[in-house]
């Protein structure tokens, strides 16, 4: 336990809390859109960036944050302009950002091994400098996020809804591609550039499978991502006297246990609503009608009503309960079978 | 004052011309359905009155004020057409009709009495009450319909532009949409509806345009729909003049420019 305390955990701990919580935040207006990859192509072309700042001596989390912007900029003009080739234009551009980071890197003297610090992320060797660039980058990404939301919502749920109550869609939409951009350059040195987009896409899965509402989702999936951050973390730490496990792949890996944990758990969830989805009266069949009823079998000594236990189902006119398995209604003295 | 104006209205679409010069005037308080087959421009026409199409030539101004300067957009309630209210993440009705108060709401402040109240009673009225907390993706695909036209409710609008509210729809929920406009209709909203066919809703229409080829082919008493005019079609059609209306039988000699295009 005495690792945590160390100067480098807590600098560690700072940056991957803050992560933690702006990843999913963007990410979720991502899904919402179904652009989930979308914080994989940044991260791709990041990698470009950061081989420049390589290349000419300057700092690389500049360069990525500006290579990254430029690049989901980019993306965004793309998906408007390109339609239904849009993906095919975005995977050109991934691998265009990746080819062109291992290239520069190269020319600029640099082995693979620096390059990995910025791939796979280090975030053991971060420094207070970037532990408060992290800080405030991630607080404006939290604060946009959670400020604008209702556009932000309006905007990835329709878009020509959002145009016609009078949003600029496109300052919205380039809004969350910038804010994507950031997240990932601010991920990069906890999660790693290829592992940046599971931070942002993983949690927001997890909520998803428990949840009913956006705002739920929202908040289920920061709380989350927070959670698989510090926790990865701290498993890394914990046991780094003994093997050497990667923070970022310790922190990707954890969030993906707790999609395996909530997916059953959603299934059930769904599963129970089905059943207590209403069914439409069966029209020629009056309930009145004794020789077009099946009588329940059984002896049924259970009273049915509000909170009983047993799922009601409302069934046309009246409310059938769900109990061993079928689904029956009160009929004068006994149950009938549905 | 007319509510929505389009003048000589011209759309191409990826080099095909889509709208040919329709000349339309709404007045406040007129319901008018939009009929037409597919791929006869009565989608695009109301897009292009919603400023989501660019036009080419023509004008198009809402409550007297060309679209390009028009910004008083909580006077306008809009449900596109769409197979579906839901997106990647999870969403609850509530939150769904919630966005449609966006346009009366000032940036950054949460939402006072009045938006609730309003998103409620919109809800109520499409009666989805019940389901107000589930997720939209669990509703079947006229109740998500029907948390579309709440969501356009939610605004308090004087002018519905609905697009295909009722394609793909079940009988109730097809009724319950019918209501809910009965119940504009009294309030003295302007309805402009684009449909295939009308079902319930056809007693609330007071008007039809019908589409062909991109351009208005009949304007006038409600008909029931576009299949009971293409039977008339290519021939004199007396029957589909209003009687007593204004109208002018044109008069056209060889030498005649004049397009005619109604």
């Amino acid at each position: 336990m005495e690792v945590l305390t160390y100067p480098f955990m807590i600098r560690a701990l700072l940056a991957a809390v803050f992560t933690g919580l702006a990843a999913p935040a963007v990410g979720t207006y991502l899904v919402q859109r179904r652009l989930a990859l979308m914080g994989d192509g940044i991260g791709h072309i990041a990698v470009t960036g950061v081989a420049l700042g390589l290349l000419t001596g300057t700092s690389p989390t500049l360069t990525a944050v500006i290579v990254a912007i430029l690049g989901s900029v980019l993306i965004e003009v793309i998906r408007e302009k390109g339609r239904t080739s849009g993906d095919v234009a975005l995977a050109l551009l991934f691998y265009g950002g990746i080819a062109g980071g291992v290239l520069l890197t190269g020319l600029a003297d640099q082995s693979a091994a620096t390059l990995n610090a910025y791939l796979f992320g280090s975030i053991t060797s971060i420094s207070w400098a970037d532990v408060w660039v992290t800080v405030a980058l991630a607080t404006v990404v939290i604060a946009v996020s959670a400020g604008l939301s209702p556009q932000l919502f309006a905007v990835a749920q329709d878009q020509e809804f959002a145009r016609v109550a009078g949003l600029n869609v496109r300052f919205y939409n380039v809004l969350v591609a910038v804010m994507a951009a950031v997240t990932v350059t601010v991920a990069m040195r906890t999660v790693g550039l290829l592992l940046v987009s599971a931070l942002m896409v993983v949690p927001v899965a997890t909520a998803q499978q428990v949840s009913r509402g956006f705002r739920a989702t929202l908040l289920l999936a920061m709380g989350l991502g927070t959670l698989a951050s510090v926790g990865g973390l701290t498993v890394s730490g914990l046991v780094s006297a003994d093997v050497n496990v990667a923070p970022g792949a310790a922190i990707v890996l954890l969030a993906l246990a707790g999609f395996v944990v909530a997916w059953p758990i959603g299934m059930l969830l769904r599963r129970r609503q089905r059943l207590a989805e209403p069914f439409a009266a069966d029209p020629g069949v009056g309930l009145a009608d004794d020789t077009d009823h099946t009588v329940v079998p059984e002896n049924h000594q259970h009273e049915h009503g509000d909170d009983c236990g047993h799922p009601a189902v409302p069934h046309g006119d009246h409310v059938d309960y769900i109990h061993d398995g079928h689904r029956h209604a009160p009929h004068g003295s006994h149950y009938d079978e549905h | 004052m007319p509510v929505i104006e389009v003048r000589d209205g011209t759309v191409v679409l990826g080099g095909r011309p889509v709208l040919r010069g329709v000349d339309l005037r709404v007045e406040p308080g007129e319901v008018v359905a939009v009929l037409g087959a597919n791929g006869s421009g009565k989608s695009t026409l109301v897009r292009t009155m919603m400023g989501l199409v660019p036009t080419v030539r023509g004008e198009v101004s809402l409550f007297d004020t060309p679209l390009d300067r028009f910004r008083d957009w909580q006077r306008i309630g809009f449900v596109p057409q769409r197979a579906t209210a839901a997106a990647g993440v999870p969403a609850s009705v509530r939150e769904v009709v919630a966005s449609g108060r966006l346009s009366r709401r000032p940036l950054l402040r949460p939402m006072r009495m009045a938006d609730r109240a309003a998103v409620e009673e919109a809800i109520a009225a499409v009666g989805l009450a019940d389901r107000a907390k589930d997720g939209v993706s669990t509703l079947s695909g006229g109740q998500q319909q029907r948390v579309l036209i709440a969501r356009a409710l939610a605004g308090e609008p004087e002018l519905f532009v609905l697009d295909e509210p009722t394609a793909g729809v079940d009988q109730p929920s097809q009724q319950a949409f019918a209501d809910a406009l009965q119940v504009l209709v009294a309030r003295g909203a302007t309805i402009v509806l684009v449909a295939h066919e009308l079902g319930p809703m056809a007693p609330l229409i007071g008007r039809t345009v019908v589409m062909r080829d991109g351009r208005v082919a009949y304007d006038g008493r409600p008909i029931v729909d576009a299949h009971e005019l293409e039977h008339h079609h290519g021939h004199h059609h007396p029957d589909l003049q209003q009687p007593g209306s204004d109208y002018v039988p044109a008069v056209a000699s060889p030498m005649d420019q004049e397009p005619e295009d109604r």
